[in-house]
């Protein structure tokens, strides 16, 4: 298929020639924030929510909201890819590493699935989580993370397909092997590497 | 409902090239595409497709769009496109391809917006969010005409209704106008709202909700309020495919 051409078509579309090369292959430039999510928007009030890291681990924690504040947390400039075709780049996030929340948990397994309020699952390698990749956010471009985005708090791990970034996440499990979450058992790929475009299960 | 039930979770087939081999006006803004496609592979109502382009200088684009025909058209599918203004992969089709043009297709994809056979099933479409419903529709009309399917389906003029000539008769359809009905409707006007949504809500176990992200949370929403299970609840929200 290296040689087909799509009669009569042309690029339309322009991105900004300074973002070009932050363009993940099969991606376009979008500069709205798109809403996709697989069911109703969970309502979760931050009185009741909780964090927590539990599974395979030494010691598992849990943290309510006004102890996640007592974290500290950091800015997050990245660009986000979602499986859909839409890059979103330079935004920013604000949170608290995931390597600050493993600290004394003592994982016990190389695979986590992150699990949200209202069902969703999605695993995600341990390594992709630590060495500074992965974020618990509760702010976007400097306001509370609204609703249908995944707030009060998401996961954020902007070097994958966007998906990966659970909305109204409550918690991260530890395990010893890999498992597909709610998209992997339903087509998308157990990885979603935004660069080696792994959007479908044989990608 | 064996039929029903065509096919087992599995990865779908590569990218392929895809004959078209009919165009049909639809509404001012869509048209609808049936492919001949030869890798083709059963597909399960609400599934999608991706589509690339390339240009001359090797440009690529891709977008994802809803199948619209039945599983039973074997060795076909049909896609159905929303013309966006400032798109880049719809424009293209609107206003270029014919039949006989050649389209890079890869499918099907995703097994969680799809169908299998559950009644009652509620669908309630806005907009172009009606074609992977339709899917279902059609899907349902070929194999089970008896199975308990209502859809509820939010346009905004009159010249907006998509497979016009294929809503009436069988399963139970509910049209509402939201800016301009034609002239002598009877029927309903107005947003979707509780009282449209209580009588085709009432006994169903499945509902799939399709639409902009704002019509989706709205009748989700409502879905809700008249007291369905959150599980029972399948939603597409459109991302910005153009």
């Amino acid at each position: 298929m290296a040689n087909f051409v799509s009669r009569g078509f042309m690029r339309r579309r322009h991105t900004p020639e300074e973002l070009a090369d932050r363009l993940p292959p099969g991606q376009y430039f979008e500069r709205g924030f798109p809403v996709l999510t697989a069911g109703p928007t969970p309502r979760v009030d931050t009185e009741s929510w909780t964090f927590r890291v539990d599974g395979m681990v030494g010691a598992q924690r849990q943290w309510s909201w006004d102890e996640l504040h007592q974290l500290p947390f950091e800015n997050v400039p990245c660009d986000i890819h979602c499986v859909t075709k839409w890059s979103k780049l330079g935004t920013s996030f604000r949170g608290v590493p995931v390597d600050t929340l493993l600290e004394g948990v003592d994982p016990m397994g190389a695979y986590t699935m992150a699990y949200s309020y209202g069902g969703y699952t999605t695993n995600v390698p341990l390594a992709d989580l630590t060495g500074g990749k992965a974020w618990l956010v509760t702010e976007h471009e400097g306001d509370p993370l609204p609703r249908e985005h995944g707030g009060p708090a998401r996961l954020l791990v902007p070097h994958l397909y966007f998906w990966k970034s659970a909305k109204w996440v409550a918690g991260l499990r530890v395990m010893d092997h890999d498992e597909p979450g709610f998209w992997e058992e339903n087509g998308y790929h157990m990885r979603g590497d935004p660069w080696k475009e792994e959007r479908y299960w044989n990608d | 409902m064996e039929r029903l039930t065509p096919v087992e979770i599995r990865a779908p087939g590569d990218w392929q090239i895809a004959t078209v081999t009919e165009v049909k006006v639809e509404t001012p803004r869509v048209k609808s595409f049936r492919f001949e496609v030869p890798m083709w592979m059963e597909h399960l109502p609400g599934q999608h497709y991706d589509v690339r382009l390339t240009a001359p200088d090797g440009y690529r684009a891709q977008r994802s769009y809803s199948i619209a025909s039945s599983p039973l058209d074997v060795g076909q599918i049909e896609l159905t496109i929303d013309l966006l203004d400032d798109g880049e992969v719809s424009p293209y089709f609107h206003e270029v391809v014919e039949v006989g043009d050649q389209v890079e297709l890869r499918g099907p994809f995703t097994s969680y917006f799809v169908w299998r056979g559950e009644e009652p099933v509620l669908l309630v479409g806005g907009g172009s969010g009606v074609v992977p419903l339709v899917a279902m529709l059609r899907h349902r009309r070929r194999t089970m005409p008896e199975l308990d399917m209502r859809l509820v389906y939010s346009v905004r003029y009159a010249g907006d209704v998509i497979y016009a000539d294929e809503l009436g008769g069988d399963a139970a359809v509910t049209l509402t106008y939201t800016r301009e009905a034609p002239e002598g409707w009877s029927g309903h006007s107005g947003h979707v709202d509780a009282e449209l949504l209580r009588a085709p809500a009432a006994g169903a176990r499945l509902a799939f909700v399709c639409g902009s992200n704002g019509f989706v949370e709205t009748a989700s929403g409502l879905l809700l309020e008249l007291g369905m299970d959150p599980g029972a609840i399948r939603t597409e929200r459109f991302g910005p495919t153009s």
